[in-house]
């Protein structure tokens, strides 16, 4: 069972629709009590950084926060990857769950913003997400503002400079583009996150 | 490297797939959720579903086609027609797209951009522009699936829908839909030069020369097409190879 939080800010529809083509069962909740016990976490998100606030404000967090810290495996996506850095330039009052350190800053003016449609992802790290994904492969990308190439990095992409793709540490994982959306590598790196 | 994108277009009418010259002679090229799975397995970087009759008719957008196409599609997915209110716009996310395009309710009423872009995001804002030459260099906006024009040109309303909130532009030549004469590069380099959103360049798509030259001259981020690939005129694998012979970047193999 996987786990999928609302937080009326995300295209939870096309994630849900993924895990379902997976095999796999899944529910959506804004319930805090749901979130921490459940197997499995997922946090889809478009939009705003500051969307994420009400996570705060449900109780939401603080369910992350135990379900993360007793193991549960959690994947960010989009906004919900940039979530698990200390804050976004976006939203400089909302603070994030600070499992990866750095910010999350807007494209430089060198390049165009949103940064839209397909770029690659280049990976050599171990990583459970990216395993048996081509050293460098395709994946779709919709998002104004990106996450430092740093900490917890195991796939990066070029646009404007290196950002961090992919972000992984533990039973913790982030990606910045759209799994749900990127065709056949995406649907591996789900399938592989229902393995972890 | 950030690809150049190729989009595979669905025009419906009544549940079907079909594909006109200049707006008009419709003929039927399939259904709709067979042919979107198709060009996704072919190698289409997005597809985009527009309800042709919408408009006109005022039936609203066609929601069981969108569900049974959005059903097992994982590449992007657009769709447009007749999508009037942010209500209208919330059923056809709900049904499973990804972005929506707005036209000829965007340019009756501007604020619709903003409000969906509020609830949804700019990157599910789509702007369809229906552009056709005045003769003098500049290009006229047209309504209604072609039928009405307006009074703004291509530059200033593409300018004026990303101050709004538009994530992206689809510009359609109608001088050039469907006729296989290749896109128009001035207008797409126009609208490209005058916003900082991506342009995604429609009408007129032939052969392979035809993207290379929007790409280049016409500064396109994405070119969308039809007919060309419905009818299997073009495979979008192979269009893809020789644009990659030509140093346009596209995602490939894919």
């Amino acid at each position: 069972m996987i786990t999928i939080i609302d937080y009326k800010a995300g295209n939870l529809a096309s994630v849900q629709k993924a895990f379902t083509y997976l095999g796999c069962v899944t529910e959506i909740t804004r319930d805090p009590e749901v979130v921490a016990r459940a197997s499995k976490l997922v946090l889809p998100g478009v939009g705003n950084f500051s969307a994420t606030s009400v996570l705060a404000e449900s109780g939401v967090r603080g369910a992350v926060e135990q379900a993360i810290a007793r193991g549960v495996p959690f994947l960010g996506i989009c906004v919900g990857m940039q979530w698990l850095f200390e804050g976004s330039e976006e939203a400089p009052d909302t603070s994030g769950l600070a499992c990866f350190s750095g910010a999350c800053a807007r494209f430089p003016s060198t390049v165009k913003a949103p940064h839209v449609g397909w770029n690659t992802v280049r990976h050599n790290a171990d990583s459970r997400l990216l395993r048996g994904a081509e050293p460098e492969f395709f994946v779709y990308y919709t998002h104004s503002y990106r996450a430092p190439a740093g900490d917890g990095a195991v796939g990066c992409t070029n646009y404007g400079g290196e950002f961090a793709a992919v972000v992984e540490r533990d039973n913790v994982f982030g990606v910045q583009f759209h799994p749900e959306k990127s065709g056949a590598a995406g649907l591996r790196l789900l399938g592989n996150f229902l393995q972890c | 490297m950030l690809t150049k994108r190729i989009i595979a277009c669905l025009d419906v009418d009544a549940g079907r797939v079909v594909k006109g010259t200049r707006f008009v002679n419709l003929r039927d090229a399939g259904d709709p959720a067979e042919l979107a799975a198709a060009h996704a397995a072919g190698g289409a970087d997005e597809i985009v579903l527009l309800d042709i009759t919408a408009t006109h008719e005022r039936r609203g957008t066609l929601l069981e086609t969108v569900r049974r196409t959005a059903r097992e599609l994982f590449i992007p997915f657009t769709v447009g027609g007749g999508i009037g209110s942010l209500d209208e716009a919330c059923a056809v996310f709900d049904a499973g797209a990804d972005k929506i395009a707005i036209n000829s309710a965007a340019v009756r009423t501007p604020e619709l951009i903003t409000r969906i872009a509020a609830r949804f995001g700019s990157q599910a804002v789509v702007l369809a522009i229906d552009a056709k030459s005045n003769g003098d260099g500049s290009h006229q906006v047209y309504v209604s699936g072609g039928r009405i024009p307006v009074n703004r040109t291509a530059v200033e309303w593409a300018r004026e829908a990303e101050g709004r909130g538009a994530g992206e532009i689809l510009l359609t030549s109608m001088d050039r839909d469907g006729t296989g004469a290749g896109f128009d590069c001035a207008l797409t380099a126009a609208i490209e030069r005058a916003v900082s959103i991506p342009v995604i360049a429609s009408g007129g798509a032939g052969c392979v020369a035809h993207f290379v030259e929007v790409f280049r001259e016409g500064r396109a981020d994405a070119a969308l097409a039809a007919s060309i690939f419905h009818f299997g005129l073009h495979d979008i694998r192979e269009l893809k190879q020789e644009l990659q012979a030509a140093s346009i970047p596209v995602r490939f193999p894919c």
